[in-house]
Order: C-alpha cells, then sequence, then structure tokens
C-alpha cells in the first residue's frame, strides 16, 4: 500500500482529533523562522547575472574545493569518530563522563577558537606540529590537508553523538548472540554492530557533512584562504561581502542548492529508509 | 581571539553601563543621560577606547559606547539604518559608501594615517631585510584578501615595488594576518604599524619604502541621522584635536 | 570428567547466586524456577557473558571459567531469538561456522543442511523480519547448533511463542535436544517445558539450588511451595514418628509411614473430597473447612480452603466436577466439609 493511499484511509477517523494550535503556532513560526532567511536570499539574488557568476572559474574551483574537503572530512570523521562512539557506548572506563563532555566541546567552541587550537597544536610551531615539519617536514597550515582537519574539528562530534546515541538504542544483546557463536569483538563490531547502527552512522554522516561544507572560522583560521587551494565556499562569501554582496549571495545560494540536494538525495536513500 | 576578548568586554562594558544608569537615578541632571555610539575600524580600538574616556570625562552624564569591527561591515549596517553617530573608517572607499547614500553630515575629514609594514615573527626565521625578501621561495607570506583595504593597500605596495608574491594565505583581515605571523606559521605579512605597536612586541615590524605608496587615509565624519548631532560633531572636535593626534601618533598613527 | 561441571558464584547488589551444576554428555539439565530466581544470570554465566566471583566452568575436562564467550564453543538460544535483523536466515546460521574460518561457500553449505534438518529448507534467503515466531526459533537453533557446541544453552527458548507454536518447536527442539552429544542446560519457568525437555531438574530460587531430581521425582515430590504450585501438589510440613504422621501434636488418621522426623506431605487436589457433611469413606484427615475462592480449570473446577481451619497450617486446594460445585452448592465463604485420601499422599523426608 502506498503512503498516500494509507493516509487517506487513516484521515476520517482521526483518532487523537485536530493537532491543537499550542503546538501548531510555534511550529509554523518556528519553520517561518528557518525558512524566511533563505527567502531573503532567493529574492535579492542577481537573477540576471546569475548564469555568467556562476561559471566564473573562482566560484567553480570554490564549490569543488568545498566539496572535497567536506567529503574528505566526513571520511576522516568516520574513520576516527565510529570507533570513538563505540568506546563510548560499550566500553566502561573511568572518567568515561569527561570524555564524552570533551567531545562535545567543538560543538560550544566558537570555530575561530577552535582554529587557534589547532594552529596552537598542530601549526608549524605548535606542540605536534613542530615536530611534523621537523621530521617529516609536512606542515598543515594553508594546506586543504588543514581545510580537511579544520572542517573535522568541528564537525566530527556531529557524528559521534548520533553513532553514540544509535549504539546506546541498539540491543547488546545481539553483540552477546555473536560472541556465543564465536565472533570476536572486532568481528561483533563489523559484522553485527556496524549493520545495526548503520542508519544512525548514515544520518551522522549526513549531519557532519553538511557542517563540514559550511564550516568558516577554524578554516579560515587554521588553514587561511587561498583561491583553490584553501577558499572552500564560506570563505569566498565572507570575503566578496566585503566588496561585492551581491556575489556573496549567489555564492551562499550554490552552496544552498549543492547541500540541499545531496542532503535529499542521501535522506531518500539512507536515512528516510529506517 | 582578541576580537571574542573584545565582545567580552564589551558585553561586560553595557552591563556596568546598565549597572551605572541605575545607580546614579538621583545623581540626574534632568534624567538626560546621553549616550554617543561609535562606530569606527577595528584598528581603532585602543585608541579611540582611550580617546572616549577623555570625551567621558570632559562631558557630564554622557556615555561613549563603540562598535568595532570591518569598515565595511560598519558600513553596510549604517546604510540599514543602525542608530550610529560618527563613523570612523579604515579607508576613503568605505566612507564613499556612506557619504554616496547621503549618511555624512558633512565632508568626511582624514584624521590619521597608517602605513604597511613587513612583521615578521620575533626570532625572524626567514631573515627578512626587505620588500624583494618577501618573493623568495619557501618564505611563507600572509596577506589580507584584496577585498578589506590592508589587501588593497598590500597590492599596491607590493605592485609599486615590482615585487611579485605568491603568499600562502589571503587572510579576512589585518589581525588575522598579524595572528599567522606571530604564532610563526608565517614567515612574513604586510600589516600596519599601529598593529606591530599593538602587539606590544611579540612581532616585529620592518619599515619598507614602497609603503608611502599606500598610505591608508582614516576618515571621520558625524552621521546625518545622528540621534545625538551635537555630541557627534564634538567627538570628531576631539579626534582632529592636538590631543586626538597626540594619543594617534602615541599608537603608530601618522598625522594627514 | 566430561560433559558439563561448574558452580556458578554471581554477586549483584541485592543479588547472590551460588549453584553447582552438572550436566553429562547428552544430557540436558532444566533449570527452573520463578522470575528473579537467577536461571538466566546463571545461564550467562556459563555462556561467560557476565563475570562470575568464584567456582569453575568445566566443559569436557577444559577449565572455561576465564575464557572470553567466543572460545567457550558454546551454542546458545535466546528467548526472543535475537537474529541478527541484516542477515538472511542462511547468513545467520553460516555466522557461527564463518567465525570459526570455515569459508563463506563451505559455512553457508552447512548452513542449508541445518535449516534442512530444523524443517527451513525454505526459508534460506528469508530476512528475520519475514519469519513467524515459530521459524525463527528453529533457526535460532540451528544456528546455535552449526557451531558444534559442546554445551547447548537454552534460555527461555518456548517462552515468546504462542500456545501452537510452542508445542511445534518443542517437538523439535526434543528431537535436536536428543541427537546432541554434548550437555545441555534449559532455563526455563514452565513445567511442561523441563518434564518434557530435561532429564533432570534443578529448581533455582533465590540464586541457589533448592531441589534437583529426575522430572518425574520433581513432579511427585516438590520440596518447596513454589515447586508444588508448578506440579499442582498440596505441600505440608509434617512429623513422622516411624508410624505415624503428626501435624502439631495431632496424628493424621489414614497415612502411615516409617519415617522419623521431619516429613513433606504431599497429596494433589483431585484427592481431597468434599461433601455436605463428615463424610465416610477411606481414611484420611477430615475437617470443616471455609471456602475462599472457586475457580473454573477447565472441566474441572478449584476450590480453595482457608488456611488453619482443618489440621493444615495452610490452605488446601481441592479439585472437584462442576456438577459436584452445583451439588454441593459451593462458593466463596460457605463452609463444607473435607477429606484427603491418605492412601493418595506422598509423605519423604524434608
Amino acid at each position: 500500500m502506498t503512503r498516500t493511499a494509507r493516509r487517506a484511509a487513516r484521515t476520517p477517523d482521526r483518532p487523537l482529533g485536530r493537532a491543537p494550535w499550542v503546538l501548531v503556532a510555534p511550529a509554523l513560526t518556528g519553520l517561518a523562522f528557518l525558512v524566511l532567511p533563505l527567502l531573503g536570499l532567493l529574492v535579492r539574488a542577481p537573477w540576471s547575472t546569475l548564469g555568467t557568476r556562476l561559471l566564473e572559474p573562482a566560484v567553480l574551483e570554490a564549490l569543488r574545493l568545498s566539496l572535497t574537503t567536506a567529503t574528505l572530512a566526513t571520511a576522516l570523521s568516520l574513520l576516527l569518530g565510529v570507533p570513538l562512539a563505540w568506546l563510548l557506548a560499550r566500553v566502561p572506563f573511568p572518567g568515561a563522563r569527561l570524555v564524552r563532555a570533551l567531545v562535545t566541546v567543538p560543538l560550544v567552541l566558537p570555530p575561530v577558537v577552535g582554529g587557534v587550537a589547532l594552529l596552537l597544536v598542530l601549526g608549524r610551531r605548535g606542540l605536534a606540529g613542530r615536530w611534523l615539519d621537523l621530521w617529516f617536514g609536512i606542515t598543515l597550515p594553508f594546506t586543504t590537508a588543514g581545510v580537511v582537519l579544520a572542517a573535522t574539528f568541528v564537525a566530527m562530534p556531529f557524528l559521534v553523538i548520533s553513532v553514540e546515541g544509535a549504539l546506546r538504542a541498539a540491543d547488546p544483546r545481539y553483540e552477546e548472540a555473536a560472541a556465543t557463536l564465536g565472533a570476536d569483538r572486532w568481528t561483533v563490531f563489523r559484522r553485527v554492530t556496524l549493520p545495526l547502527v548503520a542508519p544512525g552512522v548514515a544520518a551522522g554522516a549526513v549531519l557532519c557533512w553538511a557542517r563540514a561544507l559550511g564550516e568558516f572560522g577554524a578554516t579560515i583560521t587554521f588553514a587561511g584562504n587561498f583561491p583553490g587551494r584553501t577558499q572552500t565556499m564560506p570563505l569566498a562569501v565572507y570575503l566578496a561581502l566585503e566588496t561585492d554582496p551581491q556575489a556573496a549571495i549567489v555564492l551562499s545560494l550554490v552552496l544552498l542548492a549543492v547541500s540541499v540536494l545531496v542532503l535529499v538525495l542521501l535522506r531518500d536513500r539512507w536515512v528516510g529508509a529506517g | 581571539m582578541k576580537r571574542i576578548l573584545g565582545s567580552v568586554v564589551a558585553v561586560l562594558a553595557l552591563f556596568s553601563t546598565a549597572a551605572a544608569c541605575g545607580d546614579s537615578g538621583d545623581d540626574a541632571r534632568g534624567g538626560s543621560a546621553r549616550t554617543l555610539t561609535v562606530f569606527a575600524a577595528a584598528s581603532l580600538t585602543e585608541t579611540f577606547t582611550a580617546l572616549g574616556k577623555t570625551f567621558e570625562a570632559s562631558h557630564d552624564g554622557v556615555q561613549v559606547r563603540f562598535n568595532f569591527g570591518g569598515s565595511s561591515t560598519l558600513a553596510q549596517q549604517i546604510d540599514q539604518g543602525a542608530p550610529a553617530d560618527v563613523f570612523a573608517a579604515a579607508s576613503p572607499a568605505t566612507m564613499k559608501t556612506v557619504t554616496d547614500a547621503g549618511g555624512a553630515a558633512g565632508e568626511p575629514r582624514v584624521f590619521a594615517r597608517n602605513r604597511l609594514v613587513i612583521a615578521v615573527p620575533k626570532d625572524d626565521p626567514g631573515k627578512v631585510g626587505d620588500l624583494d625578501d618577501l618573493a623568495r621561495s619557501g618564505l611563507k607570506v600572509v596577506l589580507c584578501a584584496e577585498q578589506v583595504p590592508c589587501g588593497a593597500a598590500a597590492k599596491t605596495a607590493l605592485a609599486e615595488g615590482g615585487v611579485k608574491v605568491t603568499p600562502v594565505s589571503r587572510e579576512q583581515d589585518v589581525k588575522a594576518v598579524l595572528t599567522k605571523v606571530r604564532l610563526g606559521e608565517a614567515d612574513a605579512g604586510l600589516v600596519y604599524r599601529t598593529d606591530v605597536q599593538a602587539s606590544g612586541g611579540q612581532v616585529k615590524g620592518i619599515a619598507f619604502p614602497e609603503a608611502a605608496k599606500a598610505i591608508n587615509d582614516y576618515p571621520i565624519a558625524a552621521l546625518a541621522k545622528a540621534p545625538q548631532s551635537g555630541l557627534a560633531k564634538e567627538f570628531v572636535e576631539l579626534i582632529l584635536s592636538a590631543q586626538g593626534r597626540g594619543t594617534l601618533t602615541r599608537a603608530g598613527f601618522e598625522q594627514p | 570428567m566430561s560433559g558439563l561441571d561448574a558452580r556458578l558464584v554471581v554477586d549483584r547488589p541485592g543479588f547472590h547466586l551460588d549453584l553447582a551444576l552438572t550436566a553429562a554428555p547428552g544430557e540436558t539439565v532444566a533449570l527452573l524456577g520463578p522470575n528473579g530466581a537467577g536461571k538466566t544470570t546463571a545461564l550467562r554465566a556459563l555462556a561467560g557473558l557476565v563475570a562470575t566471583r568464584g567456582g569453575h566452568v568445566r566443559v569436557d575436562g577444559a577449565e572455561l571459567g576465564a575464557v572470553p564467550s567466543d572460545r567457550r564453543r558454546i551454542g546458545m538460544v535466546f528467548q526472543d531469538y535475537l537474529l541478527f535483523p541484516h542477515l538472511s536466515a542462511v547468513d545467520n546460521v553460516a555466522f557461527g561456522p564463518r567465525c570459526r574460518g570455515v569459508r563463506r561457500a563451505a559455512a553457508r553449505r552447512e548452513a542449508a543442511d541445518w535449516l534442512e534438518r530444523v524443517g527451513l529448507a525454505g526459508y534460506a534467503a528469508a530476512r528475520p523480519r519475514a519469519l513467524s515466531g515459530g521459524q525463527a526459533q528453529r533457526v535460532a537453533l540451528a544456528r546455535a547448533l552449526a557451531v558444534r557446541p559442546g554445551l547447548l544453552l537454552l534460555d527461555e527458548p518456548l517462552a515468546a511463542l504462542d500456545a501452537h507454536t510452542r508445542l511445534e518447536v518443542r517437538a523439535t527442539l526434543r528431537r535436536h535436544l536428543a541427537g546432541f552429544a554434548g550437555a545441555a542446560v534449559l532455563v526455563t519457568h514452565d513445567p511442561v517445558d523441563a518434564l518434557a525437555l530435561a532429564d533432570r531438574i534443578v529448581v533455582v530460587e533465590d540464586g541457589r539450588s533448592v531441589q534437583e531430581g529426575a522430572p518425574a521425582e520433581v513432579a511427585r515430590r516438590p520440596r518447596t511451595p513454589y515447586v508444588a504450585r508448578l506440579v499442582g501438589l498440596n505441600l505440608h510440613r509434617a512429623r513422622a514418628d516411624g508410624r505415624a504422621v503428626t501435624l502439631g501434636d495431632r496424628p493424621l488418621p489414614g497415612m502411615a509411614t516409617s519415617l522419623r522426623g521431619e516429613v513433606f506431605l504431599a497429596f494433589s487436589p483431585s484427592s481431597v473430597r468434599l461433601d455436605r457433611s463428615a463424610p465416610g469413606g477411606p481414611p484420611g484427615p477430615r475437617w470443616r473447612a471455609t471456602i475462599d475462592a472457586v475457580e473454573s480449570r477447565g472441566d474441572r473446577v478449584r476450590v480453595l480452603l482457608g488456611g488453619a481451619s482443618g489440621p493444615f497450617a495452610h490452605a488446601v486446594a481441592a479439585e472437584v466436577t462442576a456438577a459436584a460445585v452445583a451439588e454441593l452448592g459451593l462458593a466463596e465463604g460457605g463452609e463444607v466439609w473435607a477429606a484427603v485420601i491418605g492412601e493418595h499422599a506422598q509423605v519423604y523426608p524434608a
């Protein structure tokens, strides 16, 4: 039965009555609050020159860089964040509460401060960066890798929180059943835990990607701003605002359109399935 | 970081102001406690704050409130009707957007000039001597983005010297350039003399002759829609007075 | 010693388990007990899923106390199946062999054989969500057996099933348990499951064993009120002096024994006769009783006779026909003469 048909079949009796205004009114206000600024961008967009502005190499370059770095940051977050979430959800250890709080620090830290913190640790003269430079000749600031790291720093908590929530909601007895069947913990994680929390991982990855795509403060502070290498869309938008607000609107619209497109596609494919 | 500290200070200042207002209920000059609102370029933070205190000392019952920020952001806010009395910009171009819209009361006047210097970390790992050195390969140079005044000035100065520099980054403002140099992430950057002065010895400034062609003028104007037009004019006078010039000069600004 | 030889000591706040348990190869031992008695905890301790504070777990002579679950070579069946929802039935069954290093194709072939053996040959590709409860539990049984365990653990395997499915799965279980060469431990709170499936029953209450024996023995001679209730017998404590059984200081008529000291006295509700006037008939204790409750049980009616009104210290259950209820006018609050047919009562040492 299709969804519409089911809804049609359910509507007449309306077992719980009408949605109350006490809930509907603030809900609609909230929706308007989120949507109206977007509308503002659309209304003020320079539609006549949109086409030519979009095809400027600088715009395409920034867009390509944004998509690449956000995707790489998501991949890195998955690689590090899923095990971290597993550790928090499954392995009791002293200080777990503190660690859980620390994981959320990038959420509350102003991203610019995050960028400075990254510089202090991974910069050329940073606590760790010094040795990277000395031993391997690697410096991260002002590189695309730096952009990825900055985006990972601010976006990974979204993934960790989402996956940890999914892990806590998943019945741990499936893992016990797997253990009795002879699966060691790594096999249990790979073949049972991960498939069980896959929707949570997908949702977390989508959130993480979206956050990475919009990342500005930590990126410009840690990785700087150089077209083609570290200038992502948000940075281009910010600088365009200084001199050419119309161009900034165009860039924002591009970012918006691409992210909405990707999120809708992903949602239908993974997240909405659950 | 500094910005955040700045805003924390500003918020605290607001609170203390509010508290003071509450306390001074019977101190009252006929309930006419007045507030002068000054929008000023971020590079003026230290000098204008000091001069604001001077202004308050000589004007009983007057509070001076500052909104420091990027000049073009401030100009946009004024265009959108922000209730400001005075605008001090870091470039004539941004002031022009306000005057063109008829936002200024009278001609803006240039009250200070700022000159670019090469900023290097204290230990100067790149051994930088003059502008030509910035073109050296392997040297990490950061500049302001060309969209902001310090970037435009840097572009002019480099063109004047015929120096081709490929920076590792074009920062969003001059403080960001300073941060990268101070932390040693960059070997050199072009910033204003006042910024080096304000850094308290954390970076070294190297003057270079080409900077003379890229001097930044700071214009100030009372605004047409100023709620406190009288006070606005008096504040502009203070900035242009000998006392104002003295404070600005000590901070590294030059006189027009 | 081959088979299972274990002593399980588990401490948790407000709960203490100390249980010795043995099972010979091929033997099925049922842990029977009320909810919260520690049966499942004991089973999980055998599986290595809860930490024990002491004791030992030996299977076929190998000490497993410190061995993690995945290397104990056990098979475990859970009340709610716990089939992996993202794997098909055949992949669920192949999971164990795969973990033990069998190649994918071989593991699947093996798994398909197991599915056939539990009567689910046609369901190899089905996802657990598409299976009925009975089918799911049979897949779970196949999955546990496919690891060729030395010890099979069954945790309330029939509790989640409806009455009809229960019969089918019980039959499947019975067949596979009979053919299983290792030791098996079954946890249940249903005496019928225990009686039908187990070779031996261990009754667990409050974390310890209170009775142990062959199913027939446990059913005939319960040793705690809980077991008595389960098997539907009246159970009373009494004393014996080598000739007569006495309750308090009064000998019970019609009951003779050669035992001495504390004894249990057990008799079925159907060996209690009710009558309007003091009945004659076979010897046994008789008394005038108040009726506490009258409940219908299929074609029989259970009558609960008020405590302490006769020679017995607590309530006695009687079972009569519906016709007798009508004839005698039995109702709550009424009075009736009751008699126990002495020769039907069991007397055994306490």
